[in-house]
């Protein structure tokens, strides 16, 4: 057990609003690190405007990398790399898994592996408390692994400062990335939209989290855009065995907030909206045994 | 590369680096007004094999589907010296040897296959390990539809990928609906495209993705464009950056509750709102004009 809880704010589909929902968590209590870890498509920091303490470069890949005074053109790598991503003319590092099958292959040892530049670590201080995040480096592959990287650094900061809460922005989708930001939380917080789309992606994620046995709650965010299927989603939820937390209205001031580069719950600390997070957040927290 | 005026055959990716911009609503409508003007020639790919929706907003007849394999060891324990080379070979630590025992990590295995290469008593055989599916049919319009899925739990969505992209045809249009991001599962999707539309949305959030995603487009040295979905909603931010890098804006889609409310009941703009289909048709125009740069 851990002296700190954490919790992985999720969608499946992107664009369901986590990023905004995730800034005024941050903004509202208890003590908490924050953690994003949409690391390929990182936002929480335009929000929550980060003063970088600590900067890292993290290499997670390793690319194959071929001695061309030493290679033959046998095409024996060729034939053995299931990925495509070497022939006798070149490597392609985009395709190159890492696996580094063809340095065995290799008769005259030409090829050996190299490590890769992944992205940038940063630990950094908000307002709001210690905050962990990356950039990933275009092109570059292994960003599950830099999400693993920066949940480490956050869950670093909780150690050192005492704090009892990590609070983690997570990528769209269920693969590489989703699960490296889901391993071992207290809690996975799902925001969909009232869409087919939002609710087919919400199924896919909540058996995602399920599948790695990690407890599940809900909020459908512009939930009055349609509220048949906010019924349908929050039912759907309910029957794969999420917590429903609530719902948050339709409002064009989120989209201004973020124009604004504020949280909403401070942009606007009396409108619908803000109103309907802290009662989502009373709820989030007492689901995993704090307050606010 | 186009060969003639009635058939250009060309692949186009439609991403975006932040998701939920309109990327589905975006390929879904160009596949739909493209295939009213070249019956028979336009495919659509959904290649969000994480979470694939194409098919939630334009309606599809499946008639095929089959299964993506990655291909797993599995240890004879019998013949298995316990050498742990194969363990020593495996850079996903998806096989371990333990005192006695060796251990296989399906999940984490790539299928690589240095491992059955590796074993000097040949006790690895590698079984086939389904991760996802294609699925196959025919989307309203007449559009030949692929779409791949991959498995709850999977973290190598890649072969999925790669299954539904070996369904591309050269002589046909190809339209790509990309995973949001760019990291691997949107960089396998666009490589290879002639081009690549960037589907964003005029806030700090979609120009801050917008960037990362034209740095990988030119990472894969695929030319790429930009469609401002919900224009009107935010800042001049993305105009600013595209002005600023060279970066055409092919189309802008107003912020329009109906166009939501639409696609929300399951029908993409094009379907909904035929006005859009000789624009989405311009938009294909544009992008061919751009290849052929």
């Amino acid at each position: 057990m851990t002296p700190y809880k954490q919790i992985t704010v999720v969608s499946g589909k992107g664009g369901t609003g986590k990023t905004s929902v995730v800034a005024s968590f941050a903004a509202l209590g208890p003590d908490k690190v924050l953690a994003d870890t949409d690391v390929d498509a990182a936002n929480l920091h335009l929000m929550l405007h980060p003063k970088v303490n600590r900067q890292e470069q993290f290499y997670g890949a390793q690319v194959a990398v071929r001695d061309e005074n030493l290679c033959t053109r046998c095409g024996e790598c060729e034939r053995h790399c299931r990925f495509e991503a070497i022939t006798v003319e070149a490597v392609n590092p985009f395709a190159c898994e890492g696996c580094g099958f063809c340095t065995l292959v290799c008769p005259r040892k030409a090829l050996h592996m190299e490590p890769a530049l992944t992205g940038d670590l940063f630990v950094s201080q908000t307002r709001y408390g210690p905050m962990a995040h990356a950039k990933l480096v275009p092109g570059a592959e292994s960003s599950g692994r830099l999400v693993t990287m920066v949940r480490q650094a956050a869950e670093d900061l909780a150690m050192q400062d005492g704090r009892s809460l990590v609070l983690i922005d997570g990528p769209p989708g269920i693969g590489c990335t989703a699960t490296a930001a889901l391993a071992d939380v207290d809690l996975a917080l799902i925001v969909t939209e009232p869409t087919p789309s939002g609710i087919h992606d919400m199924r896919r994620v909540i058996g995602t989290a399920a599948h790695f046995g990690i407890p599940t709650a809900l909020i459908v965010n512009k939930a009055d855009l349609n509220l048949q299927q906010a019924q349908e989603a929050e039912g759907a939820a309910r029957e794969m065995g999420a917590s429903i937390i609530g719902r948050l209205p339709y409002d064009e001031t989120v989209t201004r907030a973020v124009a604004a580069a504020t949280p909403l719950v401070e942009f606007d600390p009396d409108g619908p909206v803000s109103q309907a997070l802290r009662n989502c957040w009373s709820r989030t927290l007492e689901l995993i045994g704090m307050q606010v | 590369m186009q060969r003639d005026s009635d058939r250009p055959a060309l692949t186009v990716s439609v991403a975006a680096g932040k998701g939920g911009t309109g990327k589905t609503l975006l390929s879904t409508s160009l596949a739909y007004a493209l295939a009213e003007l070249h019956p028979g020639a336009v495919q659509l790919l959904d290649a969000d094999v994480e979470e694939p929706n194409a098919d939630l907003v334009l309606p599809v007849q499946f008639t095929g589907t089959e299964p993506v394999e990655l291909l797993v060891p599995r240890v004879d324990l019998e013949k298995c010296v316990r050498c742990g080379k194969c363990a020593e070979v495996c850079a996903a630590s998806a096989i371990a040897r333990i005192r006695q025992a060796v251990i296989t990590f399906h999940e984490l295995c790539t299928g690589c296959g240095a491992c059955a290469w590796i074993c000097p008593v040949d006790a690895i055989t590698e079984i086939p390990r389904v991760i996802g599916r294609v699925d196959t049919g025919t989307a309203e319009g007449g559009i030949e539809f692929v779409q791949g899925r991959s498995e709850v739990a999977q973290q190598h969505t890649g072969a999925v990928t790669g299954a539904v992209k070996a369904h591309a045809k050269p002589d046909c249009i190809t339209i790509i609906d990309a995973p949001p991001g760019t990291a691997c599962p949107m960089q396998e999707t666009v490589a290879e495209s002639d081009y690549c539309i960037l589907v964003t949305e005029p806030t700090p959030f979609g120009l801050s993705d917008l960037g990362a995603a034209v740095e990988t487009c030119r990472a894969l040295s695929v030319p790429c464009g930009v469609v401002v979905n919900r224009d009107g909603v935010g800042d001049a931010g993305v105009d600013e950056y595209c002005r600023r890098s060279g970066i055409p804006i092919l189309l802008r889609i107003p912020h329009d509750r109906e166009i939501a409310r639409a696609y929300s009941r399951g029908r993409t703009l094009a379907l909904e709102f035929p006005d859009w289909r000789p624009v989405l048709a311009g938009l294909f125009d544009s992008v061919a004009r751009e290849v052929a740069r």
